[in-house]
């Protein structure tokens, strides 16, 4: 455990002096800002609270913002230190590999929270104080930046398996870039052309399966059908009704795709004869 | 198994797919006792210092690294006590050397490391808190070696370690290195520099296509390669030709220059021709004997000498 920390607080700090974690906060902040001030302009009668209606736009963004910065933050973090050499050496100190990928993991994660939280955190900090502290859709707001850093550990562990499959930097770029294509764009227009050819022979429980079949569908499904007033803003109501499904699923659905992921990087690591 | 024995390795051998990088190699090092790592790139030496280090696992044979196994559990953690310096040291460029270096005390879990002391050691004092990434090859190195240094190592692995390193800076690398061999750990080195090898290390092992093809101190070598002894003789300007024929048909003999003659002895004909330059008297203005040099020695072993 004391090396993973050790092994998390280095890449933290890479995080830090390469402007990594600023650049990210920014990002995520400005994103959440915008909203908020788009979101201001008056909406015709719906009746909903400022957080709710942020959580409605700005889950419908992190879910290709998050991946992306994933991606880029883990892509490299085995196959970069092999192509710079530096891996020869840290594996000969007295860690283990598991503990290697665990504590990067851990770091680029931490990463990743202290960004939603800040970036996020503050944006929403700032819409409950121009609605005059209403507090309205707050625990929905909460799940979203709790299930955006679940949606981040989640490419975090995409990017470390592309990172112990491929053998040089740039080859692990062009897959991360390729991966997230798929999984934020291609999944979902693949999944709208068999809803279109064939909608009345997929039932809805196996439209379902498959969207939960994606962490990405699967963000979506929990922070836009969810709860229900967020649902009734994003215009999904009858959706949300009609799915009748716990919130557990969904995050199920993501951890498993967390899991999964960095179990088999683990295992590659383990096995590779350096 | 034998206490104070660092390395043990016992017909150890290494295959990555097709080719057979190590085959059959018995070498024992301990405590206190340096060994240099003789032979050509792609010898095998690297893959046998990553073998002693538990990164990769030898297709055969046994290996022991203070009395464990290296694939076993347990054994990361020994790695505290073992400084490693790979060929070609790469450091993350972003670190200042004191970030770096304190980093690796860490991970050896190093509660008050002398992070600052092993920097001016290595001669780092100054650019300490300089990025890494303005760091010149010499520079890498001695961080490199510092690192190594790092919880009293009782078995140094310092592969090509002074390769970058002006004359002066070798010697103060030596020194450090001599300095803990004397507070009792092993020293393994692999070199292809031959020549600053030479009376630093108690015994060399010279490896030549995955083998070990000779390992003993450097008087069992010169034995063991049967490479001659040269001997110069100068002859005075005014004698020249007088000792020149008295001498001829002894043995090898090629002229170098006016006057002089280098004659290669092997198997006690040294004595004899010492013998006879000497009752020449005055008229031999001087005598140079010039033992075979480690060179000669790994050229030998290298290139013509079989396996045993």
């Amino acid at each position: 455990m004391r090396a993973i920390l050790i092994l998390a607080e280095k890449e933290i700090r890479d995080g830090l002096r390469n402007r990594w974690v600023l650049g990210t906060i920014l990002s995520f902040a400005g994103l959440a800002l915008s909203l908020a001030f788009l979101g201001s302009v008056p909406v015709g009668t719906t009746r909903a609270g400022e957080l709710t209606v942020a959580v409605a736009g700005l889950s419908s963004l992190t879910v290709y913002l998050m991946p992306l910065i994933a991606l880029m933050l883990s892509y490299d973090a085995l196959v970069g230190e092999f192509e710079r050499g530096t891996m020869l050496l840290l594996l000969s100190y007295p860690v283990t590999r598991r503990q290697v990928v665990l504590g990067k993991f851990l770091g680029h994660l931490v990463i990743l929270a202290v960004a939603v939280t800040v970036g996020y955190g503050g944006a929403g900090l700032f819409l409950v104080w121009s609605a005059g502290g209403e507090l309205g859709g707050l625990g929905a707001y909460l799940a979203m930046m709790a299930s955006s850093v679940l949606l981040g550990g989640v490419f975090l562990a995409l990017g470390y398996l592309v990172s112990v499959l491929v053998r040089e930097r740039s080859a692990a770029a062009g897959w991360a870039l390729g991966l997230w294509l798929f999984a934020v764009v291609l999944y979902d227009l693949a999944l709208l052309a068999v809803v279109v050819a064939g909608g009345d022979a997929l039932e809805a429980g196996g439209f379902l399966a498959l969207l939960l079949a994606s962490p990405t569908d699967a963000y979506r499904v929990l922070n836009l059908i969810g709860d229900e007033a967020v649902a009734a803003v994003a215009g999904l109501a009858g959706a949300a009704a009609e799915a009748g499904i716990e919130a557990s699923v969904p995050v199920l659905a993501m951890a498993a795709w967390l899991v999964l992921p960095l179990a088999v990087t683990l295992l590659l690591f383990q096995r590779r004869d350096l | 198994m034998n206490a104070g024995r660092v390395i043990a390795l016992e017909g150890v051998g290494k295959r990555y797919g097709e080719a057979q990088v190590v085959r059959d190699v018995h070498l024992h090092l301990a405590e206190g006792e340096s060994l240099a790592l003789l032979g050509h790139n792609g010898a095998g030496k690297t893959t046998l210092i990553k073998i002693m280090l538990g990164l990769t696992r030898p297709s055969a044979g046994d290996v022991r690294i203070c009395g464990r196994r290296p694939w076993e559990r347990g054994f990361s953690a020994l790695r505290a006590r073992i400084g490693y310096l790979p060929e070609n040291v790469m450091f993350q460029d972003g670190m200042t050397g004191r970030e770096l270096l304190a980093f690796y005390a860490r991970l050896k879990g190093l509660s008050s490391p002398p992070v600052p002391e092993l920097l001016e050691r290595v001669g780092l004092g100054a650019a300490m808190d300089r990025r890494v990434r303005a760091y010149s090859k010499g520079m890498r190195q001695r961080l490199g070696l510092a690192q190594a240094m790092l919880g009293d190592p009782v078995l140094l692995l310092l592969d090509e370690p002074t390769t970058g390193l002006d004359p002066l800076l070798r010697r103060q690398f030596y020194e450090l290195v001599a300095e803990r061999q004397r507070g009792g750990a092993g020293v393994l080195l692999s070199s292809h520099a031959l020549g600053e090898i030479e009376a630093r290390t108690d015994r060399i092992a010279i490896m030549r296509a995955g083998r070990l093809v000779a390992c003993g101190t450097l008087a069992e070598l010169r034995r063991q390669a049967g490479c001659p002894t040269r001997i110069r003789v100068r002859a005075a300007a005014s004698a020249a030709e007088e000792v020149l024929a008295s001498l001829a048909g002894f043995g090898e003999a090629r002229p170098i220059g006016a006057g002089s003659l280098e004659f290669a002895c092997r198997n006690g004909t040294k004595m004899e021709l010492l013998r006879r330059v000497s009752a020449l008297g005055e008229l031999i203005e001087d005598v140079e004997i010039v033992p075979p040099t480690l060179e000669d020695i790994y050229d030998r072993f290298s290139e013509t000498a079989e396996p045993q």
